[in-house]
């Protein structure tokens, strides 16, 4: 069952096409890792699919409420404890115990502790266990795993497999090998958009007013 | 949607939440007037309407950007956008929460502090109302400046510049509801003309709020 399909996406960044052409599915149970210089455009192109900003052109589908975004940032309180913290997302996402989470991401020892006593590979790993009690099919990561040690990047891939083999999918920009088989790699240097006086968009897309 | 409340105003009162920042600033602004002005008790009576109003005003603005500028700088903001629940909503209840944390504690605490202006005995109950019926806006309308500023460095200035205006609506209702009250005169027109004020606000102003908050984010 396709999760996630993007049709002839052009993605912009500061009014200038970054990405364009791009063509892609995601099927449950299936992974895809984008790949690509810094600057390609991956984060656009995941803010653009969370709908935090328009696309050029091009249609994205995907079923609703089913895709959960994790970002550069995790969206932390520092003054609110770890288990606080994940309540809060729980609940605006309306899912129930936060408790499996904790487990899977090894955060139970911290649990009372606030967010801003924990190191930066704790806070991203807090950050990840709020995909998981966001219940979301689609995860759209952005570099998850920045910050993480060996131990907690093989924490995550067993949280990414265990969620594929639940039917879900994940799409995510990382530099790093995090040993899943099943993930398909898209590569987007070939989706780069010319720069105007190479033939490619001449016109100016105000992306605050489409 | 409560959880969002529930945690806006945890944050508050947590250390560095800034809870209580906007009275002790009301309260140095009521004391300081005197000082300004001279002890006299029947020149403190005459401005002290205007006085409590202002200072109530000057408060409020005190805390706004915060609102949307810490849940921008740890990436909330985009989450919340993310998530399920209306971006309308979410302005609606963080401007709910500011008013539960700064609004109300000035509407319970300006009886107190009329009393160092001399204020005159019935304006104390026309005072409470029009406060309680005036800070929603305020808070609503702080909210809107502090979307449209979110973002910015040092946005704080250009919000109170954004804010201070749309403000004069309630001040003015607001005040001459006190001064009409406080001698006896017919109170309905400012009344109105204040409730109505705010529950217009509060009905049209997170929808602009949400829309500079998605432009914000792009």
């Amino acid at each position: 069952m396709t999760l996630l399909a993007v049709e002839n996406l052009t993605v912009t960044r500061g009014g200038l096409p970054v990405l364009e052409g791009l063509s892609f599915t995601l099927a449950a149970g299936h992974a895809l890792v984008l790949r690509g210089p810094n600057g390609i455009g991956k984060t656009t192109l995941l803010r653009t699919l969370a709908g935090l900003q328009p696309a050029l052109t091009g249609t994205i589908s995907i079923p609703p409420e089913s895709m959960a975004y994790a970002a550069h940032a995790d969206g932390l309180k520092s003054t609110l404890s770890v288990t606080e913290n994940l309540r809060f997302w729980a609940s605006v996402y309306g899912t129930g115990p936060i408790d499996s989470a904790l487990d899977r991401m090894n955060l139970r020892q911290l649990a009372e502790r606030p967010a801003m006593s924990l190191s930066a590979g704790q806070k991203r790993r807090l950050g990840l266990a709020r995909l998981l009690v966001t219940g979301r099919p689609v995860w759209v990561l952005d570099e998850p795993t920045v910050s993480l040690d060996a131990a907690s990047v093989a924490l995550f891939a067993d949280a990414v497999r265990s969620h594929l083999a639940k039917g879900g999918a994940a799409l995510m920009a990382t530099h790093i090998d995090l040993g899943l088989h099943e993930a398909a790699v898209l590569d987007l240097a070939p989706f780069k958009a010319l720069p105007p006086e190479e033939g490619g968009y001449k016109g100016s897309f105000d992306e605050a007013f489409s | 949607m409560i959880a969002l409340l529930l945690r806006d105003l945890r944050l508050a009162v947590r250390a560095g939440g800034g809870f209580g920042l906007g009275l002790a600033f009301f309260l140095i602004v009521v004391t300081l007037v005197p000082f300004g002005v001279g002890p006299e008790g029947d020149v403190l009576s005459r401005i002290a309407t205007g006085v409590l109003w202002l200072g109530a005003l000057l408060a409020c603005l005190l805390s706004l950007d915060r609102i949307f500028a810490l849940d921008f700088e740890d990436g909330s903001l985009d989450l919340l956008a993310t998530a399920p629940v209306p971006l309308e909503g979410v302005v609606s209840i963080k401007a709910l929460a500011h008013w539960i944390t700064t609004g109300l504690p000035l509407v319970l605490a300006a009886p107190v502090f009329g009393v160092l202006l001399h204020l005159p005995g019935p304006a104390y109950f026309w005072l409470v109302v029009s406060l309680i019926l005036g800070t929603p806006a305020l808070s609503v309308l702080g909210a809107f400046g502090a979307a449209l500023t979110v973002g910015l460095k040092r946005g704080g200035l250009l919000l109170s510049l954004l804010v201070l205006p749309l403000y004069v609506p309630t001040l003015i209702f607001g005040a001459e509801l006190v001064k009409r009250g406080a001698s006896g005169m017919d109170t309905q027109m400012p009344l109105l003309m204040l409730a109505g004020i705010t529950a217009a606000t509060i009905a049209v102003v997170p929808f602009a709020s949400a829309a500079a908050i998605r432009v914000n984010l792009r």
